[in-house]
């Protein structure tokens, strides 16, 4: 079916993180199994169960012009870096700007802004508000201002589906270049909601890893003794391309984003099915979409967020979809979740796992929990097979969204 | 405490210059916001705003539309 359609290739890849500045920076550190979790040292975090996160490397204030800067919420500045450097990473293409498109989320948006412009309101009236206030709490700024910043002309949209947000940017920006309404368009996810209210609100849930007095050890997937997840802060942006514009241009191809499967669970507003029916089923429609049979996936980066409930369940859906051939990493063990950002980060961490033929390692797995039947890369990196290999990339989020997006290398 | 025409340009060069990023240098009196700066109206209204913080002279909206230039503000300011 897929060969019917218009391919799509990777030409361009960014990301700012809270292990990197860039994409080659945050790779690294991946392989070195390195930490970028610490303990905050935010005056509010003494009101708070939870006191560490991942704080990006590079601080976005510190990359882009200060008039630039102040217009900009924190997870708009994320984008905006990240997508520069994606598109310079793919030759800043001469293209149709008519034909070019962003899909860029959020799974929160503006919130700092929305809750500091509040205190400005009440405080201060509302003629002492910034004018840039609406444009900067609103989810879908980072994509006006990418499409501003690129002249991009094609559609600028914004899914919204909480930790899935960043891979369902990638599969909205495959459909539309399948759809034929783009030749480029640049697509992932970008999020900053390092505050405490929403600190205080996963608290309430209790969802977040309360391990105080080891921060770097805190996020650990499938770890027996894991107790939540790890907030970080960042954004992953690709630049997707059908497979005809990049080679007429002479472009470097990362891989193919060859297919998207999507489900939604329909059964909680946060708490994942229990079967895993609906991880399983996006990844077995990612590979029908790629026209790639189960045992050409030699591996995955899993959702994995270290929550008690999730991780098992996610094993078991990789296990039924693919088998336990795959090496399944998650790379949330070092970066922390990036929510919205997750699927941006974590489907450019797949790609160059292809690229480069090598999964890093899961960190913090010292007691894995029973039952994990597929082949979790932890201690140190794998690698992978040479020939042509395919990679499948999980993002599920709140509301039952679940979403899995299958590169093949080109 | 009146400012004089020179402090009062100095203070504009500064905000225009944190706003915007154009130099404050090229912040002159004959200078269009529109015309010469390429100052958009929200850029205009956080303008508004900083220099209702920095020099204590509220600048209400009406008023705003017809400050087309640089010395336009430094009069207001001072009258």
């Amino acid at each position: 079916m897929s060969k019917d359609q218009v391919r799509v290739v990777v030409t361009g890849l960014g990301a700012t993180t809270p292990l990197g500045g860039d994409a080659d920076s945050t790779w690294s550190a991946l392989l070195a199994g390195r930490s970028g979790i610490r303990t905050l040292t935010d005056d509010w975090i003494d009101t708070l169960p939870v006191k560490f996160a991942g704080k990006a490397a590079v601080d976005p204030g510190d990359v882009l012009p200060k008039p630039e800067a102040r217009r900009l919420d924190r997870y708009e500045q994320f984008a905006l870096i990240a997508a520069r450097q994606a598109w310079e990473d793919a030759g800043s293409p001469e293209v149709d700007r008519d034909r070019l498109g962003v899909v860029v989320g959020s799974g929160i948006g503006g919130i700092t802004t929305i809750l500091q412009a509040y205190d400005t309101y009440r405080d201060k009236g509302w003629n002492r508000l910034s004018p840039f206030t609406v444009p900067m709490l609103m989810p879908n700024g980072a994509a006006g201002w990418i499409s501003i910043d690129l002249g991009a002309r094609a559609g600028a949209h914004s899914p919204v589906s909480a930790c899935a947000t960043g891979a369902e940017a990638i599969g909205y920006a495959l459909d539309m270049i399948r759809a034929g309404r783009a030749d480029i368009v640049v697509a992932g996810g970008a999020e900053a909601a390092i505050h405490p209210l929403n600190m205080a609100s996963f608290s309430a849930m209790r969802a977040m890893s309360t391990r105080n007095d080891e921060p770097e050890r805190a996020s650990r997937p499938w770890d027996k003794g894991r107790d939540g997840f790890v907030l970080g802060e960042g954004a992953g942006i690709l630049v997707l391309e059908t497979e005809e514009h990049a080679k007429a241009r002479g472009a470097r191809i990362y891989a193919e984003v060859a297919g998207i499967g999507v489900t939604s669970d329909g059964h909680h507003i946060s708490a994942p099915e229990p079967s895993g029916i609906g991880g399983q089923k996006a990844m077995q429609f990612a590979m029908k979409d790629a026209g790639i049979a189960p045992e050409d996936v030699v591996h995955v980066n899993a959702h994995a967020t270290s929550t008690p409930v999730g991780d098992e369940i996610e094993t078991k859906a990789i296990k039924d979809a693919i088998g336990g051939h795959p090496l399944v990493t998650a790379t949330k063990s070092m970066t922390g979740h990036l929510l919205g950002g997750a699927g941006g980060i974590e489907s450019v961490f797949t790609i160059l796992a292809m690229w480069e033929r090598i999964v890093p390692a899961t960190a913090n797995l010292d007691d894995p929990a029973d039952g994990i039947e597929v082949d979790v890369v932890s201690g140190s990196p794998r690698k992978l097979p040479q020939g042509p290999i395919a990679a499948i990339n999980n993002s599920f989020g709140f509301g039952g969204h679940n979403v899995a997006v299958a590169f093949t290398s080109h | 405490m009146a400012m004089n025409e020179q402090e009062i340009l100095a203070g504009l060069g500064k905000i225009i210059n944190e706003i915007t990023g154009i130099p404050a240098t090229e912040v002159t009196p004959e200078k269009s916001f529109v015309d010469d700066l390429d100052i958009d109206s929200l850029s205009m209204v956080e303008i508004a705003v900083a220099a209702q913080d920095e020099f204590g002279v509220e600048i209400p909206d009406d008023q705003l539309k017809n400050l087309k230039t640089v010395k336009d503000v430094i009069g207001f300011i001072q009258a």
